[in-house]
């Protein structure tokens, strides 16, 4: 590895250059809180109001995701299997077929996907997606709506405690604060580049 | 002849300078709302982000071994690249071993810094830009005029004519029309591609977890489906620790879009876990120096702090003026002026030695800086730095024999006196064609050369002496 400690040493070298080293400042985690983001009465109306300014829809009823559904037209979605049971007899009422296994060959024919999420932060209105919470990572990215599907319990207050809480085994861990969006053109806010175009969350009481 | 900058900026359209002053006049207005909204006290909250990563890079060997360990553990595997040329061959073998023919990539100043997407074509890889606004510029031929939004300075009416030359619909103006063909397009290489190549916002040396962001999931959408992740990283893009994360992040987003966090924030340590279907099974870190570890040892180290917002460039009135292109550099505004004469080594001192000039250095860059950084202090020690290594900034006809002039009081003193003797010179036989018709016509005034000296020592009053 030529490259390795050649970049050590030239780093060690400068460091020699520099006056000892500034030392890791103490400081409060609360002071990184943005305050009045937090004013509402309780953790899931704080995340909700956060979620709903970027344009996420929080939602507390089944029902109301499946009115949304419907009135987004939509007939074919993808579904963790865990979820399957709680969707499925709804959905099929209204003619909504949900698969549990993602085909990479069908990557646009998914109009939705529910997925579970690991948790979210009320502070910032972010929904947390890990690799052991997400059935499949393409099914809670390539369609045009994403429905995740929060446990009450996982409702964290700040971005610091969501830090702190990080599990090491987990490889990936997303925050997704919204829908997918640019402002690239000229500026103008257009929802829905890559990713989701609707963000849902349902709190799962 | 002007600077390079001046002359950029003189050339520039109209509608160009307008959308660049828009943009950046908007953005600096809105990151200032949310920071006082949010915040008590942001300017303690600047302050403690470049405490912390000052601490970081004066200690960068230690995080930087740390950060190696935590990755290695992980299951990620750690490279590193001692300058441009190094770190493309890594990524050419990390491709060839698993052999990829296309890849996509999220947006990355560091990518762009070691120009790895002609390099990688021309090695017979597709390289595919997602991020809507890297996408344009890329089938523009063009390159980015700012670090956050790369195409500040094309107006929708390009873009459209754009997507018409390459087969991506018909003319068409409207920014989410323009967006929805980008995303039907590009899901398609998304879908087709062995490699996801990203760049890193920060490492957390504690848990090795490199933390990616973008706000449309291009970065996530170039995991999810490939079998290879490779990022391409600043070796002083490390903090200490997670928790130290809250801290970069709340300041980020809102210092470069004034959001309170960028809409996909990515905490990556590895490849995906055995029950994930989707998502790279490799996933490898090239740590870049590329001049960084030099920098460290100069006097203008605390640029290594630097998070790549882009609000120094939004407010200043350079910038605004001149737009990125401007700098000629990958890296423009008052970031780049620091940033460009100093990374790359020999190689940009002294070719970019004029860009710190381009600054009336009214601090307003220091101010909105998320983590402090004194950047007019640098500009002075690197326009010193000009000055100390005699480059002759203005290095062309008719400024630098003016240069040479201006700077030597006897030769300025004897050019004066001397040149009386143009009074006595038959200029009506003038040796060149065109200068003999134009002198032909004109009569010069009495050169007077030295006259104004000679009074200001002469007249009483001004000289110590009288």
């Amino acid at each position: 590895m030529p490259d390795r400690d050649a970049i050590f040493k030239r780093v060690r070298t400068s460091l020699l250059q520099s006056s000892g080293g500034a030392p890791l400042p103490d400081y409060d985690p609360s002071a990184l809180v943005a305050k009045p983001r937090l004013t509402g009465a309780g953790l899931w109306e704080n995340f909700a109001q956060n979620f709903g300014a970027v344009s996420g829809r929080p939602m507390t009823e089944l029902g109301e995701v499946v009115s949304f559904l419907k009135s987004e037209g939509v007939s074919y979605g993808y579904c963790d299997l865990a979820l399957c049971e709680r969707f499925e007899t709804v959905l099929d009422e209204i003619g909504i077929e949900i698969v549990s296994t993602y085909d990479r060959e069908r990557y646009d024919d998914y109009q939705f996907g529910i997925t579970r999420a690991a948790g979210a932060i009320a502070e910032t209105g972010t929904v947390i997606l890990t690799d052991s919470s997400t059935s499949d990572r393409l099914g809670a990215l390539t369609p045009w709506i994403h429905i995740a599907v929060l446990p009450e319990a996982c409702l964290i207050e700040t971005v610091g405690e969501a830090l702190a809480s990080f599990d090491p085994d987990e490889t990936t861990i997303i925050w997704a604060t919204g829908p997918s969006k640019t402002a690239d053109i000229e500026g103008i806010l257009i929802e829905g580049v890559h990713g989701p175009g609707e963000q849902v969350c349902l709190l799962m009481l | 002849m002007p600077n390079p900058i001046e002359q950029y900026a003189r050339d520039l359209s109209e509608e160009t300078r307008e959308a660049v002053r828009k943009s950046g006049a908007l953005t600096t207005g809105q990151r200032v709302e949310i920071l006082q909204k949010d915040y008590e006290d942001p300017d303690a909250l600047r302050r403690l982000a470049g405490e912390i990563k000052q601490h970081t890079i004066d200690h960068l060997d230690s995080y930087l071994e740390q950060a190696e360990a935590s990755l290695t553990k992980a299951g990620a595997k750690v490279h590193f690249a001692s300058d441009a040329d190094s770190a493309r061959q890594c990524v050419l073998g990390i491709l060839q071993q698993s052999d990829v023919q296309r890849v996509v990539k999220s947006k990355s100043m560091a990518t762009e810094e070691i120009h790895l997407n002609p390099f990688l074509e021309k090695q017979g890889i597709e390289t595919v830009e997602t991020d809507l606004g890297e996408f344009i510029i890329q089938i523009d031929e063009d390159t980015p005029s700012h670090i956050v939004r790369p195409i500040i300075h094309k107006k929708r009416e390009e873009v459209a004519e754009s997507f018409e030359k390459h087969g991506l619909g018909d003319y068409n103006t409207d920014p989410e029309t323009i967006t929805r063909r980008a995303r039907v397009h590009l899901r398609e290489k998304y879908m087709q591609s062995g490699a996801g190549i990203t760049g890193g916002n920060f490492v957390s040396a504690e848990s090795g977890r490199i933390v990616l962001v973008t706000n449309e999931g291009n970065a996530r959408f170039s995991m999810a489906p490939n079998k290879v992740h490779i990022a391409v990283i600043g070796i002083e893009k490390i903090v200490p620790r997670d928790r130290d994360l809250a801290v970069f992040l709340n300041l980020l987003a809102r210092s470069a879009t004034a959001q309170q966090l960028t809409v996909y924030t990515q905490f990556i340590k590895g490849p995906r876990m055995p029950s994930q279907p989707s998502g790279p099974e490799e996933m490898h870190v090239v740590f870049l120096d590329n001049g960084r570890s030099q920098i460290l040892g100069e006097s203008c180290r605390e640029i290594l702090r630097c998070i790549r917002c882009g609000a120094c460039q939004n407010v200043c009135p350079v910038y605004r003026h001149a737009s990125g292109h401007a700098y000629r550099a990958v890296y423009g505004g008052p970031i780049g002026a620091v940033l460009s004469p100093l990374l790359g080594g020999k190689a940009s001192f002294p070719e970019y030695a004029d860009l710190p000039k381009a600054s009336s250095l009214c601090g307003a860059c220091r101010e909105v800086c998320p983590v402090d950084i004194p950047i007019p202090d640098m500009l002075l020690k690197l326009r010193h730095k000009g000055k100390k290594q005699g480059v002759s900034t203005p290095g062309s006809f008719p400024m630098a024999p003016f240069a040479t002039l201006a700077t030597s009081p006897t030769a300025w003193r004897t050019a004066m006196t001397a040149a009386r003797a143009m009074n006595y010179l038959p200029m009506k036989l003038a040796p060149i064609k065109p200068l003999r018709d134009w002198l032909g016509d004109r009569t010069l005034p009495k050169w007077r050369g030295g006259d104004f000296r000679r009074w200001l020592k002469t007249r009483k009053g001004n000289n110590a002496d009288a």
